[in-house]
């Protein structure tokens, strides 16, 4: 078993249908692998479903693993899958700061001033230094997003799923959110899947291609 | 949601048993056939039965009429201001609301004596029929008054905010005046969010006792406070009727609400024609109509305010405008009994509406995880409680918890109260609850909560100002709650509802007012508690200059 | 005040019959009752409506407390009828050992309807120390409840007596008998209403008027004999309401649903009279500032109607012991004198003061409302009159 996230024979079924023909993956670590098709293949249902999010009407086939590992008995919490979505969907009655200490494990012995210090620093690291103690819904979509990708960051992921990310964003935007999502997936070295119905996405990321197929 | 139909179930069943001859008191049962020819030869049935529902009926086409007509022409602005305007005036108990609009409106009322003898030359009070009168209009007005508020709480939050406003300005760019733009295309996006709520109205309306003993007819009464005239009487021998006229109650509240049903059909109907004819109609005439609605929301104010100079009257003879005399000796002779009584009303209400709480949002959650909604079947059972009439409801219960020896019992008491908080505080907190974006609780989940902690940190804090407006409406619906208290307490736990309808039969103005006052001031102060902690959470200002 | 106490206890009858010729002694066993009540909670249901009335009870429950460890908690009503259903109800379902209402504050129909569904404990006056008190045997007041024999099952409290009160500012000379009242309302319509029966305000009027109308030789203190007599008794009161109805406040289509709510009329200026049962009422609402300082009371010509207020226990009650202590303190010179007291409530005394040295010594300042030379107290009909009368006059007038 090879490190990063492999599937075989991956489907996903909606009360008993399929919903696209089985796929096999391979996505190396530090690896962009996108994932298109129309709406409503169930794409975004897959990510889910990896995460193990969804209700009990959709069931997930086939084979699939992270660093060799078979994560399909553990409840979501413990697969440690970073999850974006295409809004950053920062908790509105906590701080920026308290959004990514919402997400940050707590490391025994810690003491709360090195936590808020971890903190400080990662968001000094993406040119957020001072936005700590701001309130999530005065910061701009590109910080918002900055802000949710950073929030995954810290929990501790082994990988990445990424739902559509940049499709809320101006076309300046999504470039530099983009290069930030791979920049941080090759420096973190995770294996990311990414979902797009816009196949451009791949050659802006330089990332392989995998097309959902309806089921016919 | 059997915590809701087995009290409804439990007061009705042994109504029936009543009303069949099977269960009578002291053992004499003259079988059914005698118990229904004896109420239908009942003085003042028919003429009671006809004042409940022309007062139920024209107190909902009047509250509604005035709630539309108001929104028609209300613009964002003053719709956001009407929100925070209303909101406490429908935490107001009913019968606070009924004993203030006595005090203004009667011949020797405030408004009556605020204009003379100046205005009208009144030295003493004219002997004109303006409370009790026998077509009920008091009745209406009152009702009216007071459920206004409440229609216009929820058109409020119904129409949300913006996604009219779109609506609105495409009816008006196809050239439609803004009056007629509201009735074609907001109206019918709002009916369906009003349906429940009206048929609560309508229920109310046909049932209510509290605001019929102030304002209602008396020679016959409606046949709400008739069933507790009879169920009241001390030769026992009329128990058997209370409880088929109550079972009548029951059917009248069904027939009425299937008419209301078809009528609101037939108009859709109509409606739906009107629009597509594309007529461009001004409809001039609503805006003279939001009149009526800022007159009901103004009484409503004024019966307010008349409460406290009451409570601190200590000499006011018609027609000096004040009291010729004030004296706080009234709230200080009553303190000690005040405060207790107030100690057991907020503890009642607080302990109910925990508890509802507690059970609604183990409901709801339990909706999130397993993904189901509930169905339009449990909306009715919802509902139910809040539909049934109150009057026979609670003569049903009184036989019930005697039966199980339960009567003055504290479970029996909150279980009573539980059964009209539950489905307020459910019907307050759902709608929030289930808008509450499904992707947070995702996102959360897979940052490593688990589903206990989402819970916790994620749902509940982002529900937290419904929450505590839903808390605020439970203690509202407790502390208004009289016979309920009356029967399942055993009249052993007083609340300011008993305190004040025992002391208001010695016809003292002022301690009446005062507990009114008090019974209204309880639930404002929870209203404005939870505006106040409901508030978004304050942060710190974006830095000087910040570039957002 | 001599006047005014013989007054009051002509109407309640307390003046006949002074001998002490009791011979029960009750006492031997009462020691055990105080140990019994000892701790006990006793559920006291009487009206609530006067809130000095409920501070005379609160006075009482203190004293109860401190001198017998009886806790007495007001259960406020705002219908007596409240605690007889809810008896009905506990009988009904059984509950017999386990009843909600332990003392009940009680008269009339009330009284008549709990009697005769052996709804009741007792008897227990002889059990009373304080029986020695009451003119049991001389006093037929003390002993009957609307002419129904109490049977020793109820105590009485105080006494009651129709009594009409008017402002003096407005109104110089009152209508002395009915035939002048009819005159009187007639000459100024809208002016005069009284309570709706079945209100008991609204009933002694009718009962006031029915003695006053009704044909020579019509035995009011036996149920009528048949719906024929009844009739025959009554039609000259139907058409003297007949004839006063039209020229009632708001024309007769409204009543007042009670006696004070009549009395708040009286007090918006609405109506210029009000009716009470109690002598002290018009002295103490004035006290209280309900009514103008002008206000006086007066008995009708024909006498006013009497009667007397007891209270009882209901046969399930979870505290008799401590109810029977209650009541014996209730009827303590003590209590009764204090009662009396119109700054406190203005009740009249159920005592024999000729028993009673220290009775006198305790009692009050004078009360003023009511005076001049009294007629003597019309005994209240037997309790189907006021059945049939309720029930005939709701046919009539509320239909």
């Amino acid at each position: 078993m090879s490190a990063g996230l492999t599937a075989r024979a991956l489907a996903l079924r909606l009360d008993g249908r399929r919903l696209f023909r089985p796929l096999d993956l391979a996505v190396a670590p530090g690896e962009v692998l996108l994932l298109t098709g129309p709406s409503g293949s169930g794409k975004s249902s897959l990510l889910l479903a990896l995460c193990g999010l969804l209700p009990a009407r959709f069931q997930l086939e086939g084979d699939w693993w992270l660093d060799g590992q078979d994560l399909r008995g553990l409840p979501p919490e413990s697969r440690h899958l970073g999850l974006l979505f295409q809004e950053a969907l920062l908790l509105p009655h906590l701080t920026v700061g308290e959004n990514l200490g919402f997400a940050l494990p707590r490391r025994p012995g810690e003491t709360r001033q090195a936590r808020r210090a971890r903190i400080a620093a990662t968001l000094a690291e993406a040119q957020l230094a001072d936005y700590g103690e701001r309130d999530p819904a005065t910061l701009s979509g590109g910080q918002r997003a900055r802000v949710a990708l950073l929030r995954t960051l810290l929990s501790g992921p082994r990988a990445l799923l990424l739902d559509e990310p940049f499709a809320a964003l101006d076309p300046v935007l999504r470039a530099e959110i983009r290069a930030l999502v791979a920049a941080q997936v090759r420096r973190a070295a995770l294996p990311c899947l990414l979902v797009s119905h816009d196949p451009a996405e791949a050659a802006a990321l330089g990332a392989k291609t995998i097309k959902l197929l309806p089921e016919s | 949601m059997l915590l809701l139909v087995l009290p409804v179930a439990s007061g009705l069943g042994s109504l029936l048993l009543a009303a069949l001859g099977l269960w009578a008191p002291l053992g004499a049962t003259n079988g059914a056939a005698t118990v229904w020819q004896d109420l239908f030869d009942a003085p003042g049935l028919w003429p009671a039965v006809a004042r409940s529902l022309t007062s139920g009926f024209a107190a909902t086409l009047l509250a509604l009429a005035a709630t539309l007509l108001l929104l028609a022409g209300a613009g964002l602005r003053l719709r956001r201001w009407l929100g925070r305007l209303v909101a406490p005036l429908v935490a107001v108990p009913p019968l606070a609301v009924a004993v203030g609009l006595a005090f203004l409106i009667a011949p020797s009322g405030w408004i009556a004596r605020l204009l003379s003898p100046w205005a009208t030359g009144w030295q003493r009070p004219p002997d004109l029929l303006l409370l009790n009168d026998p077509a009920g209009l008091a009745l209406i007005l009152g009702l009216a008054v007071k459920e206004t508020p409440f229609l216009l709480l929820v058109a409020l939050a119904g129409l949300g905010e913006g996604e009219v406003e779109r609506r609105l300005l495409v009816a008006r760019s196809l050239g439609q005046g803004p009056a007629a733009a509201w009735f074609k295309v907001a109206l019918p996006a709002l009916y369906p969010k009003l349906r429940w709520p009206l048929y609560a109205v309508l229920a109310y309306g046909l049932g209510t006792y509290e605001v019929a003993l102030v304002l209602g007819p008396t020679q016959p009464p409606t046949l709400a406070v008739l069933l507790l005239t009879w169920a009241q009487d001390p030769s026992l021998a009329l128990w058997p009727r209370a409880a088929a006229g109550s079972l009548l109650q029951v059917l009248l509240v069904a027939l009425a609400l299937l008419v209301w049903r078809q009528g609101e059909r037939r108009l859709g109907r109509l409606g739906r024609a009107w629009a597509a004819r594309g007529g461009r109609g001004r409809l001039g005439w609503s805006r003279a109509g939001g009149g009526l609605a800022w007159l009901l929301l103004l009484l409503g104010l004024g019966a307010l305010l008349v409460l406290p100079l009451w409570s601190l009257a200590g000499q006011w003879r018609f027609p000096a405008a004040l009291p010729q005399l004030w004296s706080a000796e009234l709230w200080q002779r009553q303190g000690p009994l005040v405060a207790s009584t107030l100690g057991g009303t907020a503890l009642l209400a607080l302990a109910t509406t925990g508890l509802a709480l507690l059970l609604t949002l183990l409901a709801l959650e339990h909706e999130t995880l397993s993904g189901r909604p509930a169905g339009r079947g449990a909306t009715l059972l919802l509902y139910l409680p809040l539909l049934a009439p109150p009057v026979a409801l609670a003569l049903g219960w009184g036989a019930a918890l005697a039966g199980a020896r339960a009567i003055g019992s504290w479970p029996a008491l909150l279980w009573s109260h539980l059964v009209y908080v539950l489905p307020y505080v459910f019907i307050a907190l759902a709608g929030p609850w289930r808008r509450i974006d499904p992707r947070h609780a995702l996102s959360a989940r897979a940052l490593g909560l688990r589903r206990g902690a989402v819970f916790w940190r994620v749902r509940l804090p982002l529900a937290r100002a419904p929450l505590l407006a839903a808390a605020a409406i439970g203690i509202a619906v407790s502390v208004a709650l009289y016979l309920p208290t009356l029967v399942a307490g055993g009249g052993r736990f007083p609340t300011l509802a008993t305190e004040a309808v025992a002391l208001s039969s010695g016809g003292d103005r002022r301690l009446l007012a005062a507990l009114a006052l008090l019974q209204a001031l309880l639930p404002l102060l929870a209203f404005l508690l939870a505006l106040s902690l409901g508030r978004p959470r304050r942060f710190r200002r974006p830095p000087q200059g910040a570039i957002t | 005040m001599r006047r005014f106490l013989l007054a009051v206890a002509l109407a309640v009858g307390l003046g006949g019959g002074a001998g002490a010729n009791d011979t029960s002694q009750p006492t031997s066993d009462w020691a055990a009752m105080l140990a019994a009540a000892k701790g006990q909670t006793v559920y006291f249901n009487a009206w609530g409506g006067d809130e000095r009335i409920n501070a005379y009870i609160a006075w009482a429950g203190a004293e109860l407390q401190e001198r017998f460890g009886v806790t007495l908690i007001h259960v406020k009503l705002a219908d007596t009828a409240d605690a007889v259903s809810r008896v009905v109800a506990e009988r009904a379902a059984g509950a017999d050992q386990a009843g909600s209402i332990d003392l009940i504050w009680i008269n009339g129909a009330n009284f008549a309807a709990m009697r005769q569904g052996a709804l009741l404990y007792g008897p227990f006056v002889q059990r009373l120390p304080a029986a020695e008190r009451l003119d049991l045997a001389g006093n037929p007041a003390l002993t009957h409840d609307f002419t129904v024999p109490t049977d020793g099952y109820e105590a009485p409290w105080g006494g009651a007596l129709f009594n009409v009160i008017y402002d003096s500012a407005t109104v110089a000379e009152p209508p002395a008998d009915l035939a002048a009242l009819l005159a009187w309302a007639t000459a100024h319509p809208g002016r005069f209403s009284y309570p709706a029966p079945p209100d008991f305000i609204g009933t002694t009027f009718l009962k006031q008027v029915l003695y006053a109308l009704a044909p020579p030789g019509t035995d009011l203190t036996r149920p009528p004999a048949d719906a024929a007599a009844f009739a025959t008794a009554t039609a000259p009161l139907w058409a003297w309401l007949d004839r006063l109805h039209p020229q009632l406040w708001r024309g007769g289509q409204v009543f007042p649903p009670s006696g004070p709510a009549l009395r708040q009329l009286l007090s918006d200026g609405e109506v210029d009279f009000a009716l009470s049962f109690n002598p002290g009422d018009a002295d103490s609402a004035r006290r209280q500032g309900l009514l103008p300082n002008s206000v006086r009371a007066y008995l009708l010509d024909q006498g006013g109607l009497a009667n007397t207020h007891f209270l009882a226990i209901p046969y399930n009650a979870r505290a008799a012991a401590g109810a029977l202590v209650a009541i014996d303190f209730l009827l303590s010179p003590e209590a009764q004198a204090r009662k009396a007291d119109p700054q406190i409530w203005g009740d009249p005394p159920v005592l024999d003061p000729a028993r009673l040295d220290q009775l006198s010594a305790l009692l009050p300042p004078p009360l003023t409302t009511l005076a001049g030379a009294l007629p003597p107290p019309l005994p209240e009909p037997h309790p189907a009159w006021t059945e049939q009368l309720e029930a005939a006059w709701l046919e009539r007038y509320a239909r």
